[in-house]
């Protein structure tokens, strides 16, 4: 309690003041402190700038390319590390990498690999044969833990090792024939293989460093590498200093000496730094607001491009009232997919009526079901809840995402007003909502997926029956054989065909999921200044043709 | 008062803070425990993925590896390095790592560093920002109570009062775009974010200092008005004691306590880093680590944070009840 003035008070405070000079003191004494601290940070560092600076998204979980799975990840592994063949910068279509040529069996199932010659390490030790065997051997060893692995299944035995049933990593279908010969094994005539070797997962790592190091190599220095660039360093939520590699085969086209990656998760920071001219690039869309998007979008540092992503709900098939495929094909119809691209994402995404993007290779998806609310209402009625009368509440399970959490809402708006149901949103955090998902503790769940390669399969097989990604409890032996048989094929239009009609029961006559839109990539870069980023279906831009215009 | 009677006094303070750093043992055994059993509780898995693992296999070997394939108990006694186990020849070994040999083990989600090696890289980073910050809000707010104090009523006093309110109310999330929006992007005076010179650590200082300056303005406003009707500022002024020693000697370090015991919590809290003020900024410190390990289910991450955490700020309670003794003559612990 404070007493009311008193005689004191009038004392203390008036009669004196010459008092309060110790005011300044004190605020100087301070100041010098602070000014202290200031320098002490100031000591800390002394870098040179870099030539490029890219905001690449959350901090990379690891960047050790067998155990990668995030896009931010793998665009510094990628940086580092390379495959036998290689992404090509403007088409994302597989070219040589450290392989220079290769020759296919007339069966589609049998590869031969050349190295190219006077391949080394950025240490200048020689990549040999041996070194793309034990790194792919490395790949599908469970104790490696790579979440990845499945990318080699179409190595002969591979998945017998993965899964433990072979113990021996030499069974893996991939022999040194010399020093700079190959000759990989598949159980079918994967048309997709070289894209796979571009693959993250297989690229080719140093044996030595990692033997010695264990999970703590990249750590390691000098540290080799088979890519474009040599590890400066590496400091957590930081930076992430890459330097050229002179003795890449290719250093004659790498643009950049010394680029950094930003790990930024933050929106605001990232648009910050973008704008105060502190970083380059931005390339990630989760770094830009939803709500910019209309303004930003006439801005000419700003690129939408479409690639190989698909947003979707499942719905949890072994639960009534979900058992019913008219319930599950009533919900989908009572969907504007226009509204939710339109209101919300706002990044010119198109909306989805396949599951496959139509943009995928060698591939024309079928048609799915659109937007039809009397419809909608008429299969419901059949389905026993007319009007939505004794249907039970029920539960969307959704992350804690901006954008999933707005399209849940609009969902359950859209739901209640044509079919009369009742949906309570779930928002839980992302380790909790995967759990919830694998485990079908859910009703209908927000999805989404990003294609790992330009082809229908990546799509479609996880929605046979024992995939680990269903998730829906759906199972259809149909689908499965359908699926088995295409990947059987070398015969490119038929493979298509037969894919077609199996995704033609996944999202027509089945339903198992819905598809709500395919996703768009955003980048922020300015042309003028910056050259070397071509926009390709699967968000791929390898750093060595980026450079800052002088 | 006769001087051996100060002295046993002190005596007693010594063995009475000797007691209570042997006490801090237990507290923080008590305390892993705790957190150990409150994070292994939590649902959730670090492995849980948008993609399935390609074999169940896999998974098995992730957990091994982190070894959450064993019972709690043991799990708990190797975090803390007290397990012993056989090997493939049957022999006993003492299992590598653990807290009493200073390793806080392995993050499951960012597999190429050590839980240590996030400590040892954000820890300074915190540490200045936290001080700095600290210093901000101590040298903002004391003289400015203090001021506001000495100028009960006066426009001078509203002002001052006004500030610290208006400090208090607005928290750091909307102070911080502020400053960005306007000091960095606006005026280009300072950087937007990230930690690399000194200017990059004054928006982040000040976003992160400016509502403890607030608080503590206020605190020492109110200890300063009260102890001015203490009974012992009229004797000292009845003593003749000029009106800058009875403000300075006897008043302010009465005045001040509220402060300080403000002052222990907050720096501890203030030197583990804030997850608002590091994400904004993008600063590379272990405040953001704090909130997200533990989304991520990264337990011995969440583990040595907490831990961390409860050590400082076991030890700044110590520092401020020590202090104590030393301003007010008339505090005795027994």
């Amino acid at each position: 309690m404070i007493p009311a003035r008193d005689a004191y008070d009038v004392l203390a405070g008036m009669n004196h003041p010459r008092r309060s000079g110790g005011f300044l003191p004190a605020c100087f004494s301070f100041i010098v402190l602070l000014l202290a601290g200031f320098l002490f940070v100031g000591c800390v560092k002394n870098e040179p700038r870099a030539d490029l600076t890219i905001i690449n998204g959350a901090e990379p979980q690891s960047i050790d390319p067998a155990t990668i799975s995030g896009q931010p990840d793998g665009r510094v592994a990628g940086a580092l590390f390379e495959g036998l063949t290689r992404l090509n910068p403007k088409t994302a279509i597989p070219e040589p990498g450290l392989a220079e040529r290769w020759e296919i069996s007339p069966d589609g199932r049998t590869y031969t690999f050349h190295l190219r010659s006077n391949l080394v390490w950025s240490t200048g030790d020689p990549i040999t044969a041996d070194d793309v065997v034990w790194s792919w051997r490395r790949v599908v060893d469970p104790f490696t833990a790579s979440e990845y692995a499945g990318q080699m299944f179409f190595l002969r035995n591979a998945e017998d090792i993965a899964t433990g049933k072979i113990k021996d990593l030499t069974q893996l279908g991939v022999h040194a024939l010399d020093a700079r010969t190959l000759r990989v094994d598949l159980i079918a005539p994967a048309a997709f293989f070289l894209d796979l070797c571009a693959f993250r997962t297989l690229a080719i790592l140093p044996r030595k460093t990692i033997e010695k190091y264990g999970d703590q190599w990249l750590m390691a220095r000098p540290m080799p590498t088979s890519g474009a660039y040599t590890l400066d360093f590496w400091r957590i939520r930081d930076k992430i200093r890459v330097r050229k590699n002179p003795l890449y085969w290719d250093a004659a086209n790498t643009m950049s000496e010394i680029v950094d990656f930003l790990p930024i998760d933050s929106q605001a920071a990232a648009f910050n730094l973008y704008e105060t001219g502190q970083a380059d690039i931005i390339w990630d869309k989760g770094l830009v607001p939803n709500e910019l998007l209309d303004v930003l979008r006439k801005r000419r540092d700003v690129h939408f491009f479409d690639y190989l992503g698909t947003e979707f709900y499942r719905y949890n098939v072994t639960n009534p009232p979900f058992a019913d495929v008219r319930v599950r094909k009533a919900l989908a119809l009572a969907v504007d997919k226009k509204r939710l691209v339109e209101k919300i994402t706002k990044g010119g995404e198109k909306t989805a009526s396949s599951f496959t993007p139509p943009a995928t290779a060698n591939y024309q998806p079928p048609e799915g079901l659109g937007y039809d609310p009397a419809l909608a209402r008429k299969l419901l009625a059949e389905a026993g809840y007319p009007g939505g009368k004794g249907f039970r509440v029920i539960r969307y399970l959704t992350t804690n995402a901006k954008t999933s959490v707005q399209i849940a809402v609009e969902l359950q708006e859209m739901w209640k007003r044509e079919l009369g149901i009742i949906v309570e949103i779930e928002q839980k955090e992302w380790k909790v909502y995967l759990a919830e998902q694998s485990a079908l503790n859910y009703d209908l769940s927000r999805s989404g997926w990003i294609g790992d390669y330009n082809d229908a399969n990546t799509f479609l097989d996880m929605f046979m029956a024992n995939n680990g990604n269903n998730r829906t409890g759906w199972a259809n032996p149909r689908y499965d054989a359908l699926l088995n048989q295409a990947n059987q094929l070398s015969d490119v239009k038929r493979r298509a065909e037969i894919l077609r009609e199996a995704e033609t029961l996944l999202i027509r006559d089945e339903l198992p999921i819905v598809p709500l839109y395919f996703r768009t990539g955003v980048n922020f870069f300015d042309p003028e200044r910056i050259e070397g980023i071509y926009f390709n279906l699967l968000d791929e831009h390898p750093i060595a043709p980026i450079r800052r215009k002088k | 008062m006769s001087i051996p009677s100060l002295q046993s006094a002190e005596r007693n303070d010594d063995m009475y803070f000797l007691k209570r750093l042997l006490f801090l043992i237990p507290l923080i055994l008590v305390i892993t425990f705790l957190a150990f059993l409150l994070v292994k509780i939590a649902p959730g898995n670090p492995f849980d993925t948008e993609r399935a693992k390609a074999s169940p296999e896999i998974e098995r070997a992730l957990k091994a590896r982190y070894h959450l394939d064993e019972p709690f108990l043991k799990q708990y006694l190797r975090y803390l390095g007290l397990c012993w186990e056989k090997d493939a020849e049957g022999q006993w070994h003492w299992a590598k790592g653990g807290l009493i040999k200073g390793d806080l083990g392995l993050s499951t989600k960012y597999r190429n560093h050590t839980v240590n090696d996030i400590v040892r890289q954000g820890l300074p980073v915190s540490l200045t920002l936290g001080l700095l910050a600290f210093l901000f809000a101590q040298g903002i707010g004391i003289p400015l109570g203090f001021f506001t104090a000495m100028r009960r009523g006066q426009w001078s006093d509203y002002a001052g009062s006004f500030f610290a309110v208006l400090a208090v109310c607005i928290p750091g999330f909307v102070v911080a775009p502020m400053l960005i929006m306007f000091v960095a992007i606006k005026w280009r005076i300072f950087p937007a974010a990230l930690w690399e010179t000194p200017w990059h650590a004054i928006l982040p200082s000040i976003a992160l200092g400016l509502y403890f300056a607030g608080r503590i303005s206020r605190l020492m406003r109110e200890g300063m008005s009260n102890v001015l009707h203490e009974g012992f500022i009229t004797t000292a002024r009845a003593k003749g004691c000029s009106e800058m020693g009875v403000v300075f000697k006897h008043a302010l370090r009465i005045a001040i306590l509220p402060v300080v015991s403000y002052s222990g919590p907050l720096l501890a809290d203030l030197l583990t880093g804030s997850f608002v003020v590091e994400s904004i900024f993008n600063i590379p410190g272990i405040g953001v680590f704090m909130v997200n390990s533990s989304l991520n289910k990264d337990h011995l991450m969440t583990m040595g944070l907490v831990l961390l955490y409860a050590v400082l700020l076991l030890v700044m309670n110590l520092i401020v009840d020590f202090s104590y003794t030393l301003l007010d003559r008339r505090v005795k612990y027994e």
